[in-house]
């Protein structure tokens, strides 16, 4: 039995792209010293509304831009919260990770009994194919041996997920804002001290962070699976502080943090697919990640000595 | 007339919403183009006079001039606009940016609008290096360079913003005596192009040094204007503590009796490779001080670690009472009848978010004698806290008073009252009196005098030359991780000589620093 087929590299790129957008979400907000373990919660108000508003305007752009939105809203309520009357962040963020669950169930109910008459515990009878995020066939690159079948054919906001790595190596290292997103992180007297106004940065980080956790929140109900349903983020928003942590905080190994999470749990479905009980593939993912924790401790001990070495 | 002035606070006083006054009525003039001092006590006001004139806390009553021209400063970006530049004692740089990074942060130079434009920052960052004769590395990280070129970047960055009246906060206080006499140059440059320094600071010598006049801050009220030419060190002493403060310790011939502290052949070499500690060798005998003076960063920091188990020496052995110490934690090495008071007092001597109390008895919580059983006896507690304040003279409030909100000095007296009250028979004390204030200062140094006449040892580290030479019975000095030299009597030294130690112009024949192993 061949468990590395091509379908399984493609499995771990689409199972990766909802917890690569959260982390870039954990990585800009980490670098400005904002931690918002409330991306959880985001994704799955932005997945609820995603699918409701495709549902609603019948496009699943539209429905893409209300995610956005959404996820922006409660960030932003959440910086409120924190920033402007100071509640402790980890509070806040915890409360937006239990409305993300319970919340969410009871609008589901609400808003279906009152617009449709009918009390809905979840939105997957709504969403048909064509609510769904196009996937993407990339000419000549598709008709590339193996590597075509790996890369090619994944949803738009895949690629976009991918490309805003880019995006957020620029922000933060080559424009004035991500200087400021940087310094308030690292040292807000400073940053206040010439002028730097650190509220608005902060909220500008948990802004961000907001609309990306809404991205990947879309990603989940709008392709990934087709429709929100009760708790169906299960912790991706969790893994992405994760991965960004083992990423050292840094956009492009925080990406490939979130690939080897995207790989764990890739390999647990793939296994359990093959007969495997089901207890026994279950901590899959879980030795995976503590593995992968494990080796990059090492390798930062091993750079750390380097570095000593070459000052020495 | 009043274009002769930089800056007129007239009147200012401030209360603070806690109930605090900080200052009143205070008149603080400075002229354009000088060196202006202002001198207090920790706890005198200055920090808050200085703050309001940066924009950083309103007066409660009384008006700002700069320049002729009444102002209100709500914010640091209204006093910089208003030509107003600070440099805190506490650096305000992003340690992981670079020099230049740093430099235009909040005013970064852009390509089209987005893009920030790094070559032009490192370019106006050379340029002001440069204009102004303060040398800083641009690309550089800041976490990577010394402390007087983060000074220099500070001071630069003011400059950038178009400053013309600096403020310095206490800018020698993290400095060494080299770095200290260059900015003193680079101050009397920038004074010769006409820009006006506020120098806060309370070393004496250095005020006679380099400032012009000088505003002496009492109890959050001014004593004056005056000519630094026309006054004594004795007149500014007299006048910021309202007494005169006795710059010599009276002590009695030390009667030095039983060996407690035995240091020998010690080395250490740090994690860059650097030989930090080389065969260091001495003893410290019950009843006397024994001195340690140097330049810093001449191996004082290391071995204080070795002596507390911060770090292992790589040869070498430290006894206490013949019993070794090496490989002991802190607490173990307590248990020994250790105390000791840390150079760094924020980090290693006290908790800031912690209360007085808490702090005091932080050594001791576990004794029988403050406990019932597995809970506190607040009653025991409150007690010995109530007479430690009592006894060290601490000013507060009350005992649970947070003791970060503490000016300097009291919060090195809440430091020395738990590590001289705790039955010590070796006392380690480093830079015990770096940064307070002349009465902090000289209560501290009395206790120690009189802590080992009474039969304890102890082992002062300071940079402060005055202090070393005053307390110390007996004197080594370090240079390279070397002992230097020995001096059995500090009475007949004097500066110049242990100079041309202190900087290895001269070191003493091995027999000669051996004799303070007294074997």
């Amino acid at each position: 039995m061949n468990i590395f087929t091509t379908d399984f590299f493609f499995s771990i790129i689409r199972i990766a792209t909802p917890i690569l957008l959260a982390t870039l979400a954990a990585v800009i907000g980490e670098k400005g010293g904002v931690s918002n373990i409330g991306l959880e919660g985001i994704m799955m108000m932005s997945a609820l509304f995603g699918s409701l508003g495709a549902y609603w305007t019948g496009s699943w752009l539209l429905g893409l831009v209300i995610a956005m939105v959404v996820g922006l809203i409660e960030a932003l309520l959440m910086g409120f919260f924190a920033f402007k009357l100071q509640t402790d962040i980890i509070l806040v963020g915890t409360a937006v990770n239990m409305i993300g669950s319970g919340g969410t169930i009871f609008l589901v109910k609400t808003i279906s009994n009152t617009v449709m008459g009918q009390s809905l515990t979840s939105t997957t009878s709504l969403i048909t194919k064509a609510h769904q995020i196009p996937s993407i066939s990339i000419p000549y690159v598709r008709d590339i041996p193996v590597v075509g079948k790996v890369i090619s054919g994944h949803s738009l906001l895949t690629y976009i997920a991918f490309l805003l790595v880019i995006f957020t190596i620029i922000l933060l290292y080559k424009t004035p804002l991500g200087l400021n997103i940087r310094s308030v992180g690292e040292n807000p007297n400073a940053a206040a001290s010439v002028g730097v106004s650190v509220s608005r940065i902060r909220y500008i980080t948990i802004g961000i962070g907001g609309v990306l956790a809404g991205l990947g929140g879309a990603y989940m109900s709008m392709y990934y699976a087709m429709g929100w349903s009760l708790d169906m983020v299960a912790g991706r928003g969790f893994i992405a502080l994760a991965a960004q942590s083992m990423g050292g905080g840094e956009p492009v190994g925080s990406m490939l943090a979130a690939l080897v999470f995207g790989f764990a749990q890739a390999l647990g479905i793939k296994v359990s697919a093959t007969g495997v009980d089901s207890n026994l593939v279950a901590p899959i993912p879980y030795i995976v990640t503590i593995i992968s924790l494990v080796l990059f401790a090492l390798n930062q001990r091993r750079k750390e000595r380097k570095r000593f070495a070459a000052a020495a | 007339m009043s274009e002769e002035y930089a800056i007129q606070m007239k009147g200012i006083t401030k209360v603070y919403p806690n109930g605090t006054m900080a200052n009143q009525d205070v008149d603080f003039e400075v002229k354009k183009g000088e060196i202006h001092a202002l001198m207090g006590e920790n706890g005198a006001g200055k920090s808050t006079l200085m703050k309001m004139l940066f924009g950083m806390e309103q007066p409660t009553s009384g008006e700002i001039l700069v320049n002729g021209e009444k102002v209100n400063l709500t914010s640091p970006t209204v006093a910089i606009s208003k030509g107003i530049g600070m440099v805190h004692q506490h650096f305000m740089l992003v340690p992981s940016l670079t020099v230049a990074e740093n430099m235009v942060l909040g005013m970064v130079p852009t390509k089209g609008g987005f893009v920030s434009d790094y070559k032009k920052a490192v370019q106006l960052t050379r340029e002001y290096s440069e204009k102004f004769n303060l040398y800083v590395e641009a690309d550089a990280r800041v976490a990577d360079i010394p402390v007087g070129m983060k000074q220099k970047v500070e001071i630069l960055k003011a400059l950038v913003r178009g400053a013309r009246i600096l403020i310095l906060d206490e800018p020698t206080a993290v400095l060494t005596s080299q770095e200290t006499a260059e900015l003193f140059t680079q101050l009397v440059n920038l004074k010769n192009q006409g820009y006006t320094i506020i120098f806060i600071s309370h070393k004496l010598n250095e005020i006679m040094e380099i400032t012009d006049r000088m505003t002496i801050l009492r109890g959050g009220r001014s004593m004056g204007i005056h000519e630094t030419s026309s006054v004594t060190p004795q007149e500014i002493s007299r006048l910021m503590v309202g007494r005169d403060v006795v710059l010599k310790v009276e002590k009695e011939e030390a009667q030095p009796t039983d060996e407690v502290l035995r240091v020998r052949d010690l080395e250490y070499v740090n994690d860059w490779g650097k030989k930090m500690l080389d065969k260091v060798s001495f003893s410290v005998r019950k009843g006397e001080i024994l001195g340690i003076a140097g330049v810093e960063g001449n191996g004082q920091k290391e071995l204080v670690d070795m002596l507390f188990g911060f770090a292992r020496p790589n040869h070498g052995t430290v006894e206490v009472n013949g019993q070794s110490v090496l490989g002991l934690n802190q607490r173990q090495i307590r248990e020994m009848h250790v105390s000791m008071v840390p150079e760094d007092r924020m980090i290693f001597g006290i908790a800031g978010t912690a209360t007085i109390e808490e702090n005091l008895i932080s050594d001791r919580c576990t004794f029988p004698r403050l406990n019932n059983g597995p809970l506190f006896n607040m009653k025991a507690i409150h007690e010995e806290s109530a007479r430690l304040v009592k006894d060290y003279t601490v000013k507060c409030k009350n005992p649970h008073q947070q003791v970060g909100s503490l000016s300097g000095g009291n919060i090195q007296k809440v430091v020395v009252a738990r590590e001289f009250s705790n039955d010590p028979q070796l006392i380690i004390a480093d830079q015990p009196t770096r940064g307070i204030d002349v009465g902090a200062t000289e209560f501290i140094r009395k206790k120690l005098v009189e802590l080992s006449r009474s039969g304890i040892a102890v082992l002062l580290i300071s940079a402060d030359l005055n202090e070393v030479m005053e307390l110390s019975d007996s004197l080594i000095i370090m240079c390279g991780g070397k002992i230097a030299a020995y001096f059995e009597d500090t009475r007949d030294l004097t500066d110049d000589l242990m100079g041309k130690y202190m900087l290895g112009l001269e070191r003493q024949e091995a027999d000669q620093i051996r004799r303070v192993c007294h074997e």
